[in-house]
């Protein structure tokens, strides 16, 4: 039954290691802005367009006034 | 994406300013540019974001070339090395994800810059670039260009590296780890399993918890302990106190138990009540972070100024370096530092800051210029009276309002209630003790420390955190940006509110002038804009202003009769302006609409309409508030428009005029003399003496990012017509409170008669607690936004 020491001490051990990340994640200043994240992980999603440039610049002679 | 929108700033196109680039429409040049910039960068996906996102380009010209000084960009710097440059630039203009995409997305605009990243509650950005590549100066320049023009101050200047507070949260994480883990050792005692193992293992989970507990009440508690000192060597009785009595007898008791082997102790609820108390904290630590509340006149001056030497060359210099006898260049858009003495022909200055007034101010050469002021329209130069910490403005700022910024003599209503609630909690505990100690004494001991715990008043504390957090929360989203919790029990007991006159209760922008009538030609247009030439009354100003420019002729006769209009000759033709009285005509002067009527050779024409220039809803407003409390306006102006007042207000408004900015501080000092709880409401930096001293100072902002003087609130001026529902939620708000405390007491009540009888099981207090804390944090949560909702 003494496996039982064994088994609290480890879960606790895992519990501090956990607290310690947590306290050095603060200290990292990552919980300093909960928002702007949130949002810049959308966009790594973004369609990369590999459009000719050229046509841009056409159409600025064409349409500019 | 709408037709009728320019889509990259969404405003309005008017159609002669249309231009169509790439199928697309934009309202004027500016924008068509910056969607030039991205689309050859491709970055077009700016717009995927959201729809119209951008903000027009200003014209920058000349105005960031202090930047070229090493010694100014080295402060603004935070990090420099030879290869790497870290800055940090407020820009206003971050909204939208869009922003944050854009401004991320920096180095594909310019090389040298390595990484940006915004921080969007702040509103800034984090550059890292490579000064061999490339310089601050051209990074602003860049911002610039594409609608993000950073607002760099003397504020900027001055601050070191902020230090941020953290400590609450790594408590809360200690208090959390404790808490989470001690719950789960005490289940298996909850249950009582008398099992053979549970009997042998009972010492090491007991003092395992032991061991957990002590980080929570040793670090994360301590707050309390330090607060309920002070309180006490202070006479003053407030919440901490019996919050500390409880956690410390919590602890004593619940380490007796476990010694002398009596039961397991109250560590769990000692944890959980500490972790839900800092959470309560936490939320109630509701902050603006973009927002600046105690802004003084360092935030509104520019950090270096344009300083032209002896031999006629420019040279940037600090605003401090400033001194006596030193010429300056005063560009467009640019504020006025220092007091000084015109050296230019002419200025025309504005002086929205200080007083609110949106009209320039004309001023001639050798006129005196005061700091403060903006100079629209060309370059001009001015000689140095005083310097910077000398001038008229700052030296408002060093007023004993400003200095002693009240240590909060103001009790919070938590601590109102616990002045009662400490004493009659320590008399119970000390009645129980007397009664059980002639039956039982050990029993008196556990009834007198199970009082203590369970009537700890964790619910009680909790309370007001969370009502005045979430209605911090709630009014924010309503634009009403308040600067502490504190502020809203303020605002719940005012009961006289003071207005500013100009920029509050009338609006900043220029009014709208239309015209009404028969359609006026252009030779017609021409002889109006000469005959206004020779008028002075504000009115004509305004008109010739908005007349577009003409041909010059000279009246061959002209005269101006006051208070009704002007009667010219010109070209032969008769004019006739002014009142409808002066052209007796038909149509009537109402009070809200201010008209110049035009007569031209006996034909009536019709008449220029000067929009009502006061703010929307004001007058639904005054009489909504006039019910309830003691309206005041004050103005720095003539009387002019008194009677226009006394027709739209209520006939109890007091107006006073002829202010100036230390009389309206006096002017308040004065009804708080008389016992009066004042809320001032007002905008300009005038307005900034009568915003300190008052009880609530609540600032009325057209942008709510920029402009500010110190104050406790700031309101969007938008949502001016609706601070009579503010006023009546925050009320709503303080019901709210008191009705939960009665629930919570009510809690207490049922904890205590466990107590007072020595039935007080761990369990029972186990659930208690976090029951009374989940009703009350719903309840108030629930209470909040359904008055919110109730308009």
């Amino acid at each position: 039954m003494s496996v039982i020491y064994l088994l609290i001490s480890i879960s606790i051990i895992v519990a501090i290691a956990f607290l310690i990340a947590f306290i050095k994640a603060v200290k990292s200043g990552q919980y300093d802005d909960d928002y702007t994240p949130s949002v810049r992980m959308l966009f790594d999603d973004e369609i990369v367009k590999k459009e000719n440039p050229n046509k841009l610049i056409q159409t600025e002679k064409q349409k500019s006034i | 994406m709408d037709a009728e929108n320019c889509f990259h700033c969404g405003n309005e196109i008017l159609k002669k300013d249309e231009i169509v680039f790439d199928e697309k429409k934009f309202c004027c040049n500016g924008c068509k540019t910056v969607y030039e910039i991205f689309s050859q960068n491709d970055l077009t996906c700016y717009y995927d974001f959201q729809a119209a996102p951008g903000a027009t380009p200003q014209d920058i010209q000349g105005k960031y070339d202090f930047l070229d000084n090493e010694e100014i960009v080295t402060k603004l710097l935070e990090f420099q090395e030879r290869t790497t440059h870290i800055v940090s630039l407020y820009i206003p203009h971050i909204h939208c994800s869009s922003c944050i995409w854009i401004l991320e997305n920096l180095q594909k605009l310019q090389p040298g810059i390595n990484a940006s990243q915004v921080n969007f509650p702040e509103k800034k950005v984090r550059i890292t670039f490579n000064p061999e590549q490339t310089s601050l100066k051209d990074i602003v320049y860049l911002l610039s260009s594409i609608g993000y023009e950073p607002y760099i101050s003397l504020e900027n200047f001055d601050e070191g590296k902020k230090k941020i507070d953290r400590t609450l949260i790594y408590k809360i994480g200690v208090a959390f780890f404790c808490f989470g883990n001690i719950m789960l050792l005490s289940f298996p005692e909850y249950f009582e399993v008398e099992e053979y193992w549970i009997d042998q293992y009972r010492g090491f989970f007991r003092w395992l918890i032991f061991g957990l507990s002590l980080p929570t009440f040793i670090y994360s508690a301590s707050g309390y302990y330090v607060s309920a000192w002070k309180s006490m060597k202070s006479g003053l009785l407030n919440i901490d106190i019996p919050i500390a009595l409880g956690i410390v007898v919590m602890f004593v008791r619940s380490t007796v138990d476990i010694v002398f082997d009596y039961g397991q102790g109250f560590f769990d609820s000692m944890a959980g009540l500490i972790f839900f108390m800092l959470l309560g904290k936490l939320f109630q630590k509701k902050t603006y972070d973009f927002l600046s509340f105690e802004r003084d006149y360092k935030s509104y001056f520019p950090i270096a100024i344009t300083k032209v030497l002896p031999n006629g060359d420019e040279e940037s210099v600090q605003v401090y370096d400033i001194q006596k006898g030193d010429r300056l260049l005063i560009r467009n858009q640019e504020l006025i530092p220092v007091d000084g003495i015109l050296i230019s022909e002419k200025a025309s200055i504005d002086y929205s800051f200080v007083t609110g007034e949106a009209v320039p101010i004309e001023k001639k050469s050798g006129d005196k210029v005061f700091a403060g002021g903006k100079q629209m329209g060309k370059v001009i130069e001015m000689e140095v009276l005083f310097s910077v910490s000398q001038s008229y403005l700052t030296q408002l700022w060093s007023n004993d309002v400003f200095q002693k910024r009240v240590e909060q003599q103001h009790k919070n209503i938590t601590d109102r209630i616990s002045r009662y609630f400490t004493p009659a909690l320590l008399a119970l505990a000390i009645v129980s003790f007397i009664y059980w100690i002639f039956i039982d004494v050990t029993t008196a001991f556990n009834v007198f420390t199970a009082i203590l715990i369970v009537a700890c008043p964790c619910a009680l504390a909790l309370t007001a955190p969370f009502t005045l957090g979430n209605v911090l929360r709630i009014l924010g989203k309503r634009k009403l940006y308040l600067k502490n919790a504190l502020v809203v029990e303020q605002l719940a007991k005012v009961d006289t509110i003071v207005f500013d006159k100009t920029g509050t209760i009338t609006t900043n922008k220029k009014t709208a002038i239309t015209y009404e009538g028969t359609e006026l030609n252009s030779s017609e247009l021409r002889l109006l804009k000469n005959v206004l030439r020779g008028s002075n009354h504000p009115l004509s100003r305004r008109l010739y202003d908005f007349i577009p420019n003409q041909e010059k002729v000279e009246t061959s006769s002209f005269e101006e009769i006051i208070g009704k209009g002007i009667f010219a000759e010109i070209e032969g033709n008769t004019i006739k302006l002014g009142s409808s009285q002066f052209l007796k005509t038909m149509t009537e002067n109402t009070h809200k609409k201010t008209k110049v009527h035009v007569e031209i050779n006996g034909v009536y024409k019709g008449s220029y309409v000067f929009n009502n220039q006061y703010r929307k809803g004001l007058e639904e407003l005054f009489a909504d508030l006039a019910k309830h409390y003691n309206l005041v306006v004050l103005s720095g102006d003539n009387d002019g428009e008194k009677r226009i007042l006394e027709k739209m207000l209520p006939s109890k408004t007091t107006l006073v005029f002829n202010q100036k900015p230390e009389q309206k501080l006096q002017y308040i000092e004065q009804l708080q003399k008389e016992g009066k709880n004042v809320m001032m409401v007002g905008d300009g930096l005038n307005d900034a003496g009568a915003l300190a001293q008052s009880n609530l100072g609540l600032s009325i902002s057209e942008n709510v990012n920029v402009f500010s003087p110190a104050c406790d609130g700031i309101l969007d001026a938008t949502q001016f017509d609706k601070i009579a529902f503010f006023m009546q939620y925050s009320k709503n708000a303080m019901k709210t409170i008191y009705m939960s405390f009665g629930l919570s007491l009510l809690y207490n009540v049922v904890g205590l008669s466990y107590a007072v009888t020595g039935a007080l099981d761990p369990i029972v207090a186990a659930i208690i607690m976090p029951l009374s804390t989940i009703t009350i944090v719903s309840f108030v949560t629930i209470l909040t936004n359904l008055y919110a909702g109730k308009k």
